[in-house]
């Protein structure tokens, strides 16, 4: 009682009171806001250092997969070999036994070998694409035939984990993949300069193989071309059609709104429960092709379909009330009112939400799981109804094999995924900067 | 206006059915199943595409089970024309299949998997038995004393077997819905707790408890379920020196600067012990051939050739390269004849 009268008085004690009990509780104010700085600054940079530690652990892993070891070897287009009748008949030149060629080039740079074993380990230092290399270069230039020249054949994936310096040496022998006799002529062709390192083209040629020095990352590229442009041809049209239905047309009723819950629902679904319905619906009821681009941008329109459609409506809402009544007083329809202001307007957004879909679409492996695109592809997909698969999966994929070159490609690919990401993601951005008006 | 949308949806439909149609002409040939078969089915695949006119194959990893479903459900080009195995096909997934019509169903047995027990390569060596592993692991165990069965209260591998050094037991292997787990059990956990008492008394009175009580694997944390990702193991055994891991041979000959095999039984698993059957814990890898699409599919007969080939699966061939072990010449040369015969599956 006393204290607040003395307050209201405000005599000049009083008041020195106030600042003090102020004072004694600004200390601890300011600390506890110190803190509370302190905390955020905490919690970001260590996100900040998990998000170092995993780029730097990928990229230190995958870099080395963008160049690739080549092996210098003197091949002689022996006619008596390739063409023996001399007729140069395409037929003949195409079955040829080109191997021949690799097998004496090899044996040329190494005459001393001898043995069955010895050579074996001698040829397997080349990689096993060596001949179709060959044929292909006669078959573009008939010419070579007769001829003799250093070429640079694909070294073998031990080869070339070797010079990348993954195998340790000083190991015994029994327990290092490469063998006392091949590190002695590897080395011996490395002193010669045979040994070169080139940008790795394969990666980004090849469809997958077995064989790590020829698997590329082609095929899923190809993949996730096909199946995102049928994600976007579904769900961009159909979820901006619905938005702005929804938005503009629709009358305020008890089912729009139980569609609009659903619909919010729906963009927290996971994933594979949308593979699951694909499975059921696009395969077994359509009857359409497994391991297909086609079904695959089904699924993922599926899923992409209520992220562009709450982002459409949140871009429909954020146009002002007076476009709309301004358009309508000067006599336009409803639908007019729409399709030249409104929309026109909200399409940044409606774009920069698409482009988030798809970005989420493109880094999507498990709806595809269900519906077969978990496969092992060689031939590059060249339509939507070729067996594909998608880049998260070539990654999936390759990290569970067991050959120990495949863990750069591994982080190669995902060098390559997360920098389409960053692309798509940095599309979105600039085209909100560019495009979006604030009122 | 509704007559048009009923239009426009009648198209959408005859546009699905379509595309549907187009599936009817498939050229290629589709493998589905294990992921334990995967490696070499790709390789085989990959060598066909390369090595004849007909186009590549296309092997998904579905898991043995997984396989079978899509294999079994009925005859016709929307269905798998291969199934991968890691385990001979069960008689449940046989009716499943002559239900849906696939009666003629080829088995072909392509060579072995051993499972190995590994750990890092700095510790020293453990010499295990298939006991040892089963007391380690089992959810029950005999007591010591009373050899009734309690919660195995075993901490190390020390209170298992004094020989065995006092590390913690900690031991990664795969999930239940893995087809190597099946195999570990079968071959490791059913053989280990054979002469026990006990489960020798369960099985006289209830067969059925025996064999959970042999195969049920421990749930209090000494056994870790590392996912189907078996390099992800092999990485956890070099930074854990006293966990051991359980996968494949492949990935043991991958990685034998950083890890080792354990021997069990006294037999270490090489190459050699796996080929000769002396290791006690492999298993025979299949795929089976669903023989109603051999006329059908190009290139079916010509694929069978190459994966039973002594260029893919002999003694030297690619396969083995890979990490397969294969079977014994003779037994080799039975299997392909009667792979190229088309034999089928007696029912």
């Amino acid at each position: 009682m006393n204290k607040l009268d003395d307050s209201a008085a405000l005599p000049p004690t009083a008041s020195r009171d106030i600042k003090t009990i102020v004072n004694a509780g600004l200390k601890r104010r300011h600390a506890a806001e110190r803190r509370f700085r302190g905390y955020g600054l905490t919690a970001i940079s260590l996100g900040l250092a998990f998000v170092v530690l995993m780029f730097a652990n990928i990229i230190g892993k995958g870099y080395p997969a963008f160049w690739q070891t080549y092996i210098q070897v003197p091949v002689t287009f022996d006619p008596t070999v390739i063409d023996p009748d001399g007729r140069r008949d395409p037929k003949a030149l195409e079955n040829a036994d080109y191997a021949a060629l690799v097998r004496a080039g090899l044996r040329g740079l190494f005459p001393q070998v001898e043995g069955r074993r010895e050579l074996r380990s001698l040829y397997g230092l080349i990689s096993n694409n060596a001949p179709l290399t060959l044929r292909a270069q006669v078959l573009a230039d008939p010419t070579l035939i007769g001829a003799s020249q250093e070429i640079w054949l694909l070294a073998s994936a031990t080869v070339d984990t070797l010079i990348k310096g993954n195998i340790d040496r000083t190991l015994d022998e029994s327990l290092r993949p490469v063998k006392d006799n091949e590190l002695g002529w590897i080395d011996q062709l490395h002193a010669s300069g045979k040994i070169q390192r080139k940008f790795n083209t394969i990666l980004f040629s090849n469809g997958d193989s077995r064989e790590p020095e020829q698997a590329g990352i082609r095929g899923a590229l190809m993949g996730s071309f096909y199946t995102l442009l049928i994600t976007l041809l579904l769900s961009f049209p159909i979820g901006v059609a619905t938005a702005v239905y929804l938005e503009e047309f629709a009358p305020k009723n008890r089912w729009t709104d139980l569609i609009e819950v659903n619909i919010n629902n729906l963009a927290a679904v996971p994933s594979i429960v949308f593979g699951l319905l694909g499975l059921a619906v696009f395969i077994n009821f359509f009857g359409l092709p497994r391991s297909a681009p086609l079904v695959g941008g089904l699924v993922l329109s599926l899923m992409t379909l209520p992220v562009i459609i709450i982002a459409g409506r949140a871009a429909l809402t954020s146009v002002p009330p007076s476009i709309r009544e301004a358009a309508l007083g000067m006599g336009a329809s409803k639908l007019q009112m729409v399709g030249h202001h409104v929309l026109p307007l909200a399409m940044p957004g409606m774009l920069t939400g698409s482009i988030i879909g798809m970005a989420r679409a493109l880094g999507e492996s498990a709806p595809l799981l269900m519906i077969g695109m978990v496969a092992f592809i060689v031939d590059v997909p060249r339509g939507i109804t070729d067996p594909a698969t998608v880049l998260p999966v070539q990654i999936y994929l390759w990290a569970d094999l067991p050959e120990r070159a495949f863990v750069e490609r591994t982080s190669a690919a995902i060098m390559v995924l997360l920098g389409f990401m960053v692309l798509m993601n940095g599309l979105a951005i600039v085209l909100r900067k560019r495009f979006e008006r604030r009122w | 206006m509704r007559k048009q949308k009923i239009i426009l949806a009648m198209a959408a439909a005859c546009a699905l059915a379509g595309a549907a149609h187009a599936q009817s002409a498939r050229d290629y040939i589709s493998i589905v199943g294990s992921s334990t078969v995967y490696p070499f089915s790709t390789a085989v695949a990959e060598q066909f595409g390369k090595a004849t006119k007909f186009k590549t194959p296309k092997v998904e990893s579905t898991g043995t089970g997984g396989g079978f479903k899509l294999f079994c459900g009925g005859v016709g080009v929307q269905y798998p024309d291969i199934s991968d195995a890691s385990r001979a096909i069960k008689k449940s997934e046989i009716e499943n299949c002559a239900k849906n019509g696939v009666t003629e169903i080829v088995e072909v047995k392509i060579g072995f998997d051993g499972i190995v027990v590994a750990s890092s390569k700095k510790t020293k060596p453990m010499a295990l038995t298939r006991k040892d592993l089963w007391l380690a692991l089992a959810k029950e165990v005999p007591e010591p004393g009373t050899g009734k069965l309690t919660a195995n209260p075993f901490k190390t591998w020390k209170d298992v077997n004094p020989e065995l050094p006092a590390h913690k037991i900690e031991v990664l292997g795969p999930p239940p819905t893995s087809g190597t787990r099946d195999a570990f059990v079968e071959l490791v956990m059913d053989e280990g707790c054979k002469d026990f008492p006990a489960i020798k008394e369960l099985e006289k009175s209830d067969g059925k408890q025996a064999k959970a009580a042999c195969g049920t694997i421990r749930e209090d944390g000494a056994y870790i379920e590392a996912g189907e990702n078996d390099n992800l193991i092999v990485n956890k055994l070099v930074s854990n020196l006293n966990a051991l891991g359980i996968f494949g041979y492949s990935f043991l000959e991958e990685n034998l600067d950083k890890i080792q095999g354990e021997t069990v039984d006294g037999v270490s698993p090489t190459f050699e012990n796996i080929a000769s059957g002396k290791y006690p814990v492999s298993r025979p890898l299949f795929f089976y051939v669903k023989k109603a699409h051999v006329a059908v599919i190009p290139g079916m007969k010509e694929f069978i050739a190459e994966f039973i080939g002594e260029k893919a699966a002999g003694n030297e061939g690619y396969l083995a390269n890979k990490g397969l072990i294969p079977l014994p010449k003779d037994q080799r040369k039975q299997i392909a004849a009667d792979a190229n015969s088309l034999k089928i599956l007696a029912p």
